[in-house]
């Protein structure tokens, strides 16, 4: 993606990301137990949902690879898990400070989406450390698709396994949107697109990027400079 | 595979597991590069667990945890040490170049890995029983075996996986662990909390599930991907 369909993703994305700010500290009421903090729930959610999703596109993308042998699935399965690294981090950072404030502790061991997210960037914070040592562009791409199939599988078993090991001390309201008030619940749909939009509109950026330095190299091969 | 002419004689799958395993097992034999230095690290990291938790005998949680962590650790010594023979003394090459199916060398080395394994238990699980866990474990032995052959199904298969990954990178003896610590503790946690009644002289039925189905879905996984970390 590029040129025009790039700028308007990336108007989409700001407007959306506009609106959802707007709803979060203008719109949507301030919780009765956990006040004006409980608003962190709009950003910490979404970006988990997203970083785990995209680590599960991932695989898929590079089921894709293995299948077709297409150089692009790999590097796009490369981006998606790349840029869920990226938003992993913020889920994990922003779950910290929203246990900090609610719960008194920086970290929390009996919330198991907490511990089974930690396991699962625990083990994506390998990928970049095995893709790069791996020297030759073949291989390295289909090492890289294995990991990510594997990993994109272990997603799910982690969350099974985590989940029933922990007993439920805190309540599930926080985890998920089906028994939200009305404005709390419109606020989180946006706040889950606007985030959603943000992560493809990054995905895009890095991907022109990519593929921009792919192609000066290679001309820049063709015209002898080096 | 299809890029087999069809004038060659195919040796059969079964037969292609029996040669890699027997190779891989008289390898072991004659230099016990694996299996003995796993099962020594474990009794070390007991006695090292002994002073570093200032306790004589462990029982329930704690036994469990102490046991599956040993065992995880020990485990990752032999998943690095997997391929490093073939991958440099040109096996991996040389099982390229015959018309057998790939999955045969997925099945040999999980074997393989599966029996570094007992022997690391029939080592460490005794010197347990002696140094750490007192009496506790002679009453649920039936118990405990079927959580061991549970859990090391599911080691034996994300461990070729991971093996076969490390071993043609740069820091292999760094990338193995890193990748096989998290993969595993689905295991660690299945194979702690079954363990842990049973050390404790008093049943964890859903947890021997988590690790039939860990076994199950990284089996088949390990199984579809494994084939195209052999091609090159």
């Amino acid at each position: 993606m590029s040129g025009r369909s790039l700028r308007t993703l990336s108007i989409a994305s700001v407007v959306a990301m506009a609106i959802y700010l707007g709803l979060v500290f203008f719109y949507a009421p301030i919780e009765a137990e956990e006040g004006f903090l409980q608003k962190i729930f709009y950003l910490h959610v979404p970006l988990a949902i997203v970083s785990l999703a995209g680590f599960v596109i991932g695989g898929l993308m590079a089921i894709a690879h293995l299948r077709t042998r297409e150089a692009r699935w790999d590097l796009r399965s490369y981006v998606t898990i790349h840029m869920s690294l990226i938003f992993g981090l913020g889920a994990l950072i922003t779950g910290s400070i929203w246990a900090r404030g609610s719960w008194g502790h920086w970290w929390v061991w009996s919330e198991p989406t907490l511990v089974s997210f930690l396991i699962v960037m625990l083990l994506y914070a390998t990928y970049q450390p095995l893709r790069f040592s791996i020297e030759d562009p073949d291989r390295q791409a289909r090492y890289a698709s294995v990991f990510a199939i594997v990993a994109g599988a272990f997603v799910p078993m982690s969350f099974l396994a985590v989940r029933l090991s922990t007993a439920y001390l805190h309540p599930r309201v926080l985890g998920s949107s089906s028994n939200l008030p009305g404005p709390m619940q419109l606020t989180f749909v946006v706040a889950m697109a606007a985030i959603g939009l943000l992560f493809a509109t990054m995905c895009s950026y890095e991907l022109a990027a990519k593929r921009t330095r792919i192609l000066v190299k290679s001309r820049s091969r063709i015209l002898g400079y080096r | 595979m299809s890029s087999v002419p069809e004038t060659l004689p195919t040796v059969g799958t079964r037969q292609a597991v029996g040669a890699l395993l027997r190779k891989d097992l008289l390898v072991e034999l004659r230099t016990l590069e694996a299996a003995p230095g796993m099962a020594l690290f474990a009794v070390s990291t007991f006695v090292v667990f002994h002073f570093a938790l200032n306790r004589n005998s462990l029982e329930g949680d704690l036994a469990a945890g102490v046991l599956w962590v040993t065992l995880l650790f020990a485990a990752i010594l032999g998943v690095n040490r997997l391929f490093v023979a073939d991958a440099e003394q040109g096996g991996i090459d040389g099982f390229l170049l015959a018309p057998v199916d790939r999955g045969a060398m997925l099945l040999a080395k999980a074997t393989t890995l599966l029996a570094y394994l007992v022997v690391l238990e029939l080592v460490a699980v005794p010197a347990f029983a002696l140094l750490l866990a007192g009496a506790a474990v002679g009453h649920e032995l039936g118990g405990l075996v079927a959580v061991l052959a549970l859990a090391d199904l599911g080691i034996a298969a994300i461990g070729v996986l991971v093996a076969a990954l490390a071993v043609r990178t740069r820091a292999r003896d760094l990338i193995g662990p890193l990748l096989a610590l998290p993969l595993l503790v689905p295991v660690a946690i299945g194979a702690a909390r079954a363990s842990a009644p049973l050390l404790a002289a008093g049943h964890g039925g859903r947890w021997l599930g988590l690790l039939a189905l860990y076994d199950l879905v990284f089996g088949l996984i390990a199984y579809a991907v494994f084939d195209f970390l052999l091609e090159d």
